[in-house]
């Protein structure tokens, strides 16, 4: 199961993209209840998308940022692209998903 | 704190110092994420690091969407979008967040300047959309007012 869900449509020559990741976002800052211990942080710092191979928009995130994200962005685009949204973690995990816009 | 926490958090303590160096070397992957911008806990130094200045002009042509109250300080949507022309990049800083500055949208050519996304504020403060066209950094603030915190537990 790929953690992103995304939307992409396309209205007058711009795609309107809506994508959610699943992420616990951890910011590092938070105790754990029970033993008191600081839970390490774990959250996204980069997102990228590309369209057909291109670069549409580079994200850079910190741990500000909610768990589980939403994104939205908007690109000059068209109807059958080919959108890939890609994320890296502070621990280096990754994930990608590919889906052709609407 | 007692004792033995004391203890547990010295243990913690120096274990982090034994991981830094593999922390150095395993950042070094992702050299683009502007890591000394995120850590700064003061809004003008924070600014400064992602701009090289802090010449602010206040624009209308700047779009910040965000909640007069939020209720739940873990979810604060906020949309950014802009009529100014050649955009490089959007940042929302948030300034009363242990680090001011939460996200940054490097836009290209084929970008158009609108983001959205939602935001962690531990309490109520400023949020500051920045705008960057050409030479020139333009904002708009908005206060946000929490009432639950979304730091916490």
């Amino acid at each position: 199961m790929s953690t992103i869900k995304m939307r992409s449509k396309e209205s007058n020559g711009v795609v309107t993209v809506k994508a959610l990741i699943k992420h616990p976002m951890e910011t590092g800052q938070r105790k754990d209840k029970k033993t008191g211990d600081l839970i390490p942080a774990h959250y996204i710092q980069e997102v990228h998308s590309k369209a057909n191979g291109k670069d549409v928009i580079t994200i850079y995130w910190g741990p500000a940022v909610s768990k589980n994200p939403y994104l939205t962005f908007k690109y000059k685009g068209n109807k059958g692209d080919n959108l890939e949204i890609s994320w890296v973690d502070n621990q280096g995990n990754r994930d990608s998903k590919t889906s052709t816009v609407k | 704190m007692n004792r033995r926490n004391f203890i547990k958090n010295s243990m913690l303590f120096a274990g982090s110092l034994v991981a830094i160096p593999s922390l150095i070397v395993s950042k070094k992957a992702y050299a683009a994420w502007p890591k000394k911008s995120f850590d700064i806990k003061d809004l003008t130094e924070s600014v400064s690091s992602v701009y090289g200045h802090s010449n602010l002009e206040e624009s209308s042509k700047v779009k910040l969407k965000a909640p007069e109250i939020a209720e739940n300080g873990a979810i604060v949507p906020i949309n950014v979008s802009t009529t100014l022309d050649n955009v490089e990049s959007i940042m929302i800083f948030v300034e009363n967040n242990p680090q001011p500055l939460s996200s940054g949208y490097k836009l290209t050519s084929l970008s158009e300047p609108s983001i959205g996304t939602r935001l962690k504020m531990g309490k109520t403060s400023n949020v500051m959309a920045a705008v960057k066209s050409g030479d020139k950094v333009y904002t708009s603030t908005q206060e946000v007012k929490v009432t639950i915190g979304g730091c916490g537990g």
